[in-house]
């Protein structure tokens, strides 16, 4: 299972910066939402994969029996998913925003503020 | 319990979400501004009294025991940062009521500002590098805000370089602190320097001290990750961009100190030339893209850049003198470039503009505004007795005791430089007389004003410009007990054990840590279910 996340992840990543190096703004956000994925998918990997054990503890015991699945990483992966949905809903605001005052869907037509 | 560690970050939360609730009434949320960070002030005043008494101050939040649940933890560095927060987001609060236009203040400026506030000291305080993550993004949602409030097109096109470099700075971070988590299973700082010492040192901790140095510098502004400052920095309002410009970029900083003093300290050799010159580097190209420029803020930008490599210069030589040096300038830095933003607010009320070449003769004027600027802008030269002296001093001395002369060097030269552009916007600003093609308004009125005009109320705009110009000289003048809080700060840093001590206990080890006995009674419980 691992090398087959591993594999994903990485194509996850590679086409997240390929769209993020277009000119489009559209593509850019595409990007940035893939990249946030890719990295929670990541969290969810390096942590270890187990099947079929949730960590739920029999019940009179003070600890779970055997190996079960590290909850944490799925907490931290559910608090990134949100903050990632968060963050996307201003961005797509923000590149609708953007297009109605330059009219343009085009990073290069946004070089005013650089030099 | 110790309510001052939290206090700092529930503050600025309660009074944005009571400010949220009286959504329509202006006159409430311009009191709460000042009501809000005053009451902020105090605690974090409190909270550094007791940092400087105790050393540590910890709080287990939800009371779960130390590497599982969240801590909050206040060392000097902490309670520095927290303090120096305060005073700006007093000094910010009291110029917000004079400049902020009607349209910034019904969309929400102020509720977003206690935001801004609360993630800063959230990001500050916590003990937890996945709660920093998420205190990095309350910052960073706010701060997009707060930058594209008024929607004008230099905002939007300057919001979406902010927002796509931090954004990816943030997803690098995610993306370290995942790989951090698959090596050393903690996300508790502490915890995890315990383990690092333990960890077989092998490629993965460089790879991750890349990634996190990577996220941190993007955040920080260090070269070559710097870009997106200069382009955004001087879109928004004036009182905005002073906020951001004294506060956003050293929570950078200050995660790139607790992160390579805490957890990756004994990867510093290997890391240390790559920061080393990234600084000088960052130092020079500021500088340079500053003497190009002849638009106040954004001089100003491009200084914000060339500070940051001096602090970064004080992290990277990597002796005491030079961490107490580092935080030296992170101070300094604060309280002067957040004023000298300030002051390019009023000239800009006083003639209309910022560009330098339009502007004149504000000596004969307003003498007084000439006198805070005087000191500001000679403090960040770096020109005795001002603050920015005695940061420099100390930087430069420990680069001559590591024997860093080139880098050394260029931090001098650096400094001469940064004179030559504080002396260009003296010149054009204060020396020279008004051109006479510039018709100044009767009323400037802030933008994103509804039409109606605002008297300008400039004693509300100079009050906050006098007190830090004064922070800056008192700095400067009680630099003796200012040098001994940093090299405490620098001994607390370059000793983690405390730290750690602190947030797990006195009885933590690394051989604790690894080898954790199963607690009494669950072997049986295991082997009663199996037959």
């Amino acid at each position: 299972m691992e090398p087959l996340m591993a594999l994903a992840i990485g194509l996850l990543y590679a086409t997240a910066i390929f769209m993020m190096l277009r000119r489009s703004i559209v593509k850019l956000v595409i990007g940035l939402m893939l990249l946030s994925n890719a990295a929670n998918l990541l969290i969810f990997t390096t942590a270890g994969m187990t099947r079929g054990a949730p960590p739920l503890i029999p019940e009179g015991m003070t600890q779970p029996l055997g190996e079960v699945a590290d909850p944490l990483p799925q907490a931290v992966v559910l608090t990134a998913i949100v903050i990632a949905f968060g963050v996307l809903a201003f961005a797509v605001v923000l590149i609708r925003r953007a297009y109605e005052v330059v009219k343009a869907d085009d990073l290069d037509k946004m070089k005013d503020t650089d030099t | 319990m110790r309510p001052e560690v939290a206090l700092p970050v529930l503050l600025p939360l309660l009074s944005g979400a009571i400010s949220l609730l009286f959504w329509r009434s202006r006159a409430m949320q311009r009191f709460l501004v000042v009501a809000g960070t005053i009451a902020l002030f105090i605690v974090s005043l409190w909270l550094f009294i007791s940092t400087l008494s105790e050393g540590y101050v910890t709080m287990q939040m939800g009371s779960w025991p130390a590497p599982f649940g969240i801590t909050l933890i206040a060392d000097l560095l902490s309670a520095v940062m927290v303090l120096m927060t305060a005073i700006i987001g007093l000094a910010m609060g009291i110029y917000s009521l004079a400049t902020t236009g009607r349209g910034h203040e019904k969309f929400g400026y102020y509720p977003l500002m206690h935001l801004l506030l609360a993630g800063v000291m959230g990001a500050f305080l916590t003990g937890d590098i996945f709660n920093l993550y998420v205190w990095f993004e309350v910052m960073l949602v706010a701060s997009f805000a707060l930058l594209i409030l008024g929607g004008e097109r230099a905002q939007m096109e300057g919001a979406i370089k902010y927002v796509t470099l931090n954004l990816l700075a943030s997803v690098i971070f995610l993306t370290a602190v995942g790989l951090l988590y698959g090596m050393v299973g903690t996300l508790n700082m502490a915890d995890i320097a315990l383990r690092m010492e333990a960890a077989e040192h092998t490629g993965m901790v460089e790879v991750l001290a890349i990634m996190f140095m990577v996220a941190f510098g993007i955040k920080a502004a260090a070269f070559p990750l710097f870009f997106w400052l200069p382009a955004s920095y001087h879109t928004p309002p004036v009182a905005v961009s002073a906020l951001f410009a004294g506060l956003l970029t050293k929570v950078g900083v200050y995660a790139l100190f607790r992160v390579f003093t805490l957890m990756f300290d004994q990867t510093m050799g290997y890391l240390q030339d790559i920061m080393l010159w990234g600084a000088a580097l960052t130092m020079v190209t500021g500088v340079l893209g500053a003497a190009a420029q002849y638009e106040f803020r954004r001089i100003l930008s491009f200084h914000i850049v060339s500070q940051i490599g001096y602090m970064i210069l004080g992290l990277a030589l990597y002796t005491p003198l030079a961490i107490a040096g580092g935080v030296f300038a992170i101070v300094h830095n604060m309280v002067v470039k957040t004023n000298l933003f300030l002051i390019s607010g009023i000239t800009h009320r006083l003639q209309g503009t910022y560009q330098l070449k339009k502007m004149g003769g504000l000596y004969r004027e307003r003498p007084w505004l000439a006198v805070g600027f005087f000191f500001s802008a000679f403090s960040l030269a770096g020109v005795p007795p001002l603050s920015g002296f005695f940061a420099k001093l100390v930087i430069v001395r420990a680069g001559l005791e590591a024997e860093a002369y080139v880098v050394t060097g260029i931090a001098l030269a650096v400094g001469f430089m940064t004179l030559y552009s504080m002396v260009k916007i003296w010149n054009e600003v204060f020396w020279k007389s008004l051109p006479e093609d510039n018709h100044v308004p009767e009323t400037a009125t802030p933008s994103g004003d509804d039409g109606r005009l605002i008297r300008p109320s400039l004693w509300m705009m100079y009050l906050p410009v006098m007190l830090l110009a004064m922070g800056s000289l008192l700095i400067g003048v009680f630099a003796e007990p200012m040098m001994w809080v940093m090299t405490t700060i620098s001994d607390q840093l370059l000793s983690p054990a405390g730290y750690i001590e602190a947030v797990l206990g006195a009885s933590a080890s690394i051989e604790g840590a690894l080898l954790e006995p199963l607690p009494t009674g669950a072997e049986e419980a295991v082997r009663e279910k199996t037959p």
